[in-house]
């Protein structure tokens, strides 16, 4: 899913293979000291890498749209609803969801570090880590929103949730207009990890398409 | 002892720039990042600092401000390994031993690998006396500023806001941090409105404003 991106030897800087070289000592060193299993490191990348990401929450807010009292449940209790559907654990002990609506928008941000649900959502992307979205999305969140192309009705309040302990926020998206025949999956198919975090609305498919 | 500076209280700064949004599956930029992250997952799970000490790590690493993500995280990890004389700073950049390890609690196996991340590591605790503040209470935030890890950010600093969630007892950062214990106190959701936070600001930023939340342990709030 991710590995096309990387760069490759011929694009790499010398900054990249400076970086490769230090990280490698330090593997080195570690793994002599026997402080870490070198097959462990594999296990870690490749659980984030191909089982834990933002499917999982799309699962669970699909699950939200079509089953009331989920979504209840999701509202007022939200680790135990996750765990329901397998999703539980690091840095998704204490969960909150919080759900969008015409008269309040939520939009997800850690401005002292990198807080984030990594079990629904995976790993942070570069931008939610970031100087520029950490610093404005407390100020000017419409302003963060503009630069995802989100334009919000000027009746729309929006809420930001600064996550500053262990306690983690998942934003439920509003479901699109003309998707009540659509099935969990497809629903879930249209769920993205931005609107998620609410930098981006979730789109109906015709809008997509036309995307 | 020096001054506890942090690099990484960010909300509310000016200057930065716009977002750079990124497909959902640009997790990693380079085969190191990956590496990184797994080595800092796995050295942790030895139990040789806590979360917080590692987040203290990274924030005041004097030039936080200028590496990518990954690369604070490699310096910080460095650093806590330098400090707990896990490895010395020529081991770390030879990659060749040197010293004898020290013993660590510890070592994550890949078996273990799925157990330990779902299983995580829960931070809250019984409470040992009733919550001070009730939902719906006013509230001050602390104003001083303080010489330790915190995790109440600069610009909630000395704001009146609202207990809107009481969301039971949490290990606290600032003693965790400090090597202190748990000390584990009452955690609130508090809610500020736009005027309490952006005072200079001469109008609402919409019709319906903007409120944004924080989550506070009870030693940074007073009663207003």
């Amino acid at each position: 899913m991710t590995d096309n991106h990387d760069h490759g030897p011929d694009d790499e800087h010398s900054e990249l293979s400076e970086m490769e070289t230090r990280v490698r000592a330090l593997q080195s060193v570690l793994t002599q000291k026997g402080y870490i299993d070198p097959t462990a490191l594999d296990m870690l990348i490749d659980t984030y890498q191909t089982q834990v990401g933002p499917r999982n929450g799309a699962r669970v807010v699909a699950r939200s749209w079509i089953d009331p009292q989920f979504r209840d449940w999701l509202l007022r209790d939200a680790t135990p609803a996750i765990a329901s559907l397998g999703y539980s654990g690091r840095q998704g002990e204490h969960m909150v969801a919080v759900e969008n609506s015409a008269e309040r928008h939520n939009l997800v941000v850690c401005t002292l570090c990198s807080c984030y649900p990594w079990p629904v959502l995976g790993l942070p992307p570069v931008w939610y880590k970031s100087a520029p979205y950490r610093s404005r999305a407390v100020k000017d969140p419409r302003g963060v929103l503009a630069d995802f192309g989100v334009h919000l009705p000027e009746s729309t309040e929006i809420r930001v949730w600064d996550s500053t302990a262990e306690v983690r926020y998942l934003v439920i998206p509003q479901r699109p207009a003309g998707t009540e025949h659509l099935s969990e999956d497809a629903l879930a198919a249209l769920i993205t990890r931005d609107a998620m975090i609410g930098t981006r609305l979730v789109e109906a498919p015709a809008a997509q398409w036309r995307a | 002892m020096s001054p506890y500076t942090t690099h990484a209280d960010l909300g509310g700064l000016p200057g930065f720039g716009v977002v750079a949004p990124e497909h959902e599956g640009d997790l990693f930029h380079a085969d190191w990042e990956r590496k990184t992250l797994a080595l800092t997952l796995a050295v942790g799970a030895t139990g040789s600092w806590n979360i917080d000490q590692s987040r203290a790590a990274r924030e005041t690493l004097p030039d936080y401000l200028k590496l990518s993500y990954y690369q604070i995280w490699l310096a910080a990890l460095e650093k806590l390994l330098r400090e707990r004389g896990l490895a010395t700073a020529d081991e770390i950049q030879s990659g060749i031993l040197e010293q004898f390890p020290l013993a660590v609690a510890r070592v994550l196996q890949a078996q273990a690998v799925t157990a330990a991340l779902l299983e995580g590591s829960p931070v809250q605790r019984q409470p040992a006396q009733p919550a001070r503040f009730q939902l719906g209470q006013r509230v001050r935030t602390r104003s001083k500023v303080v010489g330790h890890h915190t995790r109440l950010p600069g610009y909630t600093r000395g704001k009146q806001g609202l207990v809107e969630r009481v969301h039971g007892v949490h290990v606290f950062a600032d003693s965790h941090a400090q090597g202190m214990g748990e000390d584990p106190q009452w955690l609130y959701g508090v809610v500020f409105d736009e005027a309490e936070l952006w005072p200079e600001r001469t109008r609402p930023s919409s019709a319906q404003g903007l409120k944004v939340s924080i989550d506070a342990w009870e030693p940074y709030l007073e009663a207003v």
